[in-house]
């Protein structure tokens, strides 16, 4: 084993297990306006209830959303994402609390005097206008002259890179053209708010993904504050400066990408966000941030490291991602946690494969390895008896 | 080409005889020279020039256009109103009630709505004339625009408008410059409907027409009840060539716009 382990020492180092995580609230240091105590919200949503009926869409929340930042509304379809966003653009009334708009109360500013504009989720390009009468619609509104119009527009056309198509009709382009036009004609009375409602939904895989560039490329360049509705966590990781994870009408977390990854609050956001283990057991307090968590008969307890304060014998939910359990044939020496088990099920994915481990207990652990190298002998197949092993530091506990 | 089984072609020739014999009777006569309608006495266009000299049928065709036109036009505008409102008015109060009421026209019975505007008219003591045709016809031909239209609406997306409103629209703007364009066909084939509705409409017009107020429909039942004259048959086969021109041209028109749409379709594919 002698020369393996500085291998082993190193890899762990690339993983980031021993390096110290920076805090999750300094995450983004260039632009995070939201620990700026001093810095004014551009949208500030205070105790606002939203109900339909008997139904309530939206329940007492208080939201603050900064200048240009891309926020993502996260969340299963049916959380009260786009009540929010309806209600933001003037299609929905506010029940109860108010929404301010740089400082001003806009429930009764109707959304045809609101500096908010609005990408739809279906589009909803004017079909009997071409494509320049489209963008240049709401300029139109505004009582602009012929040349200012004509110059915004053919600056947007540049924008969405779609020049040669000024003179066509709606069903002449493309689904990923008309996106852009839709996107395009949202943009062109400068906003100080931009709304887009599932805005890549309609495109396939690939498109999709070059359109998240896209769109964050277009959101720096225009210096726009975006508010994005979506059910795709990807998509939500990947353009956003801060998401929110919903559920029934409340905000469960907001965060950054990474803060809400590697730092969820509860089951329910790990859950559903990305891949996640869930162990639940009993904290028993051990040193000063450590705790250890009895989680099964005849299992030594697993030490993990919390922030948050957890008394002992208090049920509690160990949530650890996949990549960070690593999965060997012999005993490990030295881990933190060590379990050992029975590999299930492989799945390989190309770039990586993920091992569900059978624990005694009967809990299914994923493990997962990236497959750095071409052709490396898997030597770990289905039954084979397996040690998983993570850090204490590699999880996150949570009290629900 | 497919040749036809002598059943198939059996059936077709009794259907269309069916539905066009009568007409084709009527146009020949039309070109008959002899006074008497059943018997053929060579060709000749002189009916047509009699019924062109023929100043009360050429006053009840001014009448009757002049209906048709201010009826149509004012059936269309409120008949869109209530299917904007019933469709998309939300669930108000009575919605249900005023969607099955503005349908109700269209099998009520026409005698009974020509002597209920009758006695309306009475009623206010409104003298019988163009205009108690006019408010008569918009009456029953509202109920048709308003099914056309409502039809159409139930499927436009509303998102549209709220785009419109979003990008600094009225609610009124939203209307005029996007809703309206869109669901336009639907309106114009209302308005047609209304239009030839109110062309050949006999019995309503005969209970709230007055002395000077014949129209086309009143005044060839009432010259038929003295016989039928061959300029009837005339003035009939002109109509017939009308309305067939106006249906060639609508279906040729409707036809070619398919045709580009396909073409939109494939150039769009090209461009993806």
């Amino acid at each position: 084993m002698g020369p393996l382990r500085p291998c082993l020492f190193f890899y762990l180092f690339l993983r980031g297990d021993l390096v110290a995580k920076p805090s999750t609230d300094t995450w983004d240091k260039e632009f995070s306006p939201w620990n700026d105590p001093d810095e004014k919200p551009l949208i500030r949503f205070k105790n606002v209830t939203k109900k339909f009926g008997d139904f309530v869409a939206i329940d007492d929340l208080t939201l603050d959303i900064y200048t240009r930042e891309f926020f993502a509304l996260l969340g299963p379809s049916g959380c009260g994402k786009t009540t929010m966003m309806r209600m933001l653009a003037g299609f929905e009334s506010v029940t109860e609390g108010t929404i301010e708009l740089a400082g001003q109360n806009i429930a009764d500013v109707p959304p045809n005097q609101r500096a908010v504009n609005m990408m739809f989720q279906s589009y909803a390009l004017f079909p009997h206008l071409s494509i320049y009468d489209n963008i240049a619609f709401g300029l139109k509104r505004d009582k602009l002259p012929k040349d200012k119009i004509d110059a915004r527009v053919a600056e947007m056309l540049k924008l969405v890179r779609l020049e040669k198509f000024a003179r066509r009709k709606p069903h002449q382009i493309s689904g990923g053209q008309r996106q852009r036009v839709a996107l395009a004609r949202s943009l062109a009375k400068g906003p100080k708010l931009l709304l887009l409602d599932e805005p890549l939904g309609a495109l396939d895989k690939k498109l999709r993904q070059d359109t998240q560039f896209e769109l964050m490329d277009i959101q720096e360049t225009t210096g726009t504050t975006f508010v994005i509705v979506t059910h795709d966590q990807e998509e939500a990781m990947t353009v956003a400066s801060r998401v929110a994870v919903m559920d029934e009408g409340r905000i469960i977390q907001v965060a950054t990408p990474g803060g809400i990854y590697e730092g969820p609050n509860s089951v329910y956001v790990a859950d559903f966000i990305g891949d996640v283990n869930i162990i639940t057991g009993t904290a028993k307090a051990a040193g000063e941030s450590k705790y250890y968590v009895d989680w099964g008969v005849n299992q030594a307890p697993i030490l993990a490291t919390s922030e948050r304060p957890f008394s002992d014998g208090q049920e509690c939910h160990l949530a650890i991602r996949p990549e960070k359990i690593s999965i060997t044939k012999e005993k490990p020496e030295e881990a933190e946690n060590a379990v050992q088990g029975k590999v299930l099920d492989i799945a390989y994915l190309g770039n990586l494969s993920t091992y569900h481990v059978e624990l005694p207990g009967g809990q299914i652990i994923k493990a997962q390895t990236a497959n750095t190298r071409r052709l490396s002998r898997r030597n770990i197949t289905w039954e084979d008896p397996v040690w998983i092993r993570w850090n204490a530091t590699a999880g996150v506990l949570l009290a629900e | 080409m497919k040749r036809l089984s002598p059943f198939n072609i059996t059936s077709l020739t009794l259907g269309f005889a069916f539905l066009y014999l009568p007409m084709i009777l009527l146009v020949i006569y039309s070109f008959n020279s002899s006074k008497l309608v059943t018997v053929w006495a060579g060709f000749s266009t002189k009916w047509y020039g009699e019924l062109l000299r023929d100043e009360a049928f050429l006053d009840a065709a001014l009448v009757t256009i002049k209906v048709a036109v201010m009826s149509s036009a004012l059936a269309t505008v409120l008949g869109t109103m209530a299917a904007y409102v019933l469709v998309n008015g939300g669930r108000f109060f009575g919605r249900t009630l005023f969607s099955g009421m503005i349908y109700a026209p269209l099998v009520m019975p026409e005698v009974i709505t020509g002597l209920s505007l009758l006695l309306l008219f009475i009623g206010i003591g409104m003298d019988r004339g163009v205009l108690t045709i006019v408010l008569a016809h918009t009456t029953f031909a509202m109920c048709y625009v308003s099914v056309v239209v409502s039809s159409r609406l139930v499927s436009f997306d509303r998102s549209l408008e709220e785009a419109a409103l979003d990008l600094g629209c009225n609610r009124f703007d939203a209307f005029r410059l996007v809703t309206l364009p869109i669901i336009a066909p639907a309106v114009i084939s209302g308005w047609l409907l209304a239009f030839t509705l109110s062309l050949d409409d006999l019995v309503i017009a005969s209970f709230v027409s007055g002395p000077s107020s014949t129209t086309l429909p009143i005044k060839i039942w009432s010259s038929v009840r003295l016989g039928v004259s061959p300029e009837i048959n005339a003035l009939s086969t002109m109509m017939i060539g009308i309305v067939t021109i106006g249906v060639i041209t609508a279906s040729l028109v409707s036809k070619r716009k398919s045709l580009n749409a396909q073409k939109d379709a494939q150039a769009a594919e090209r461009a993806a």
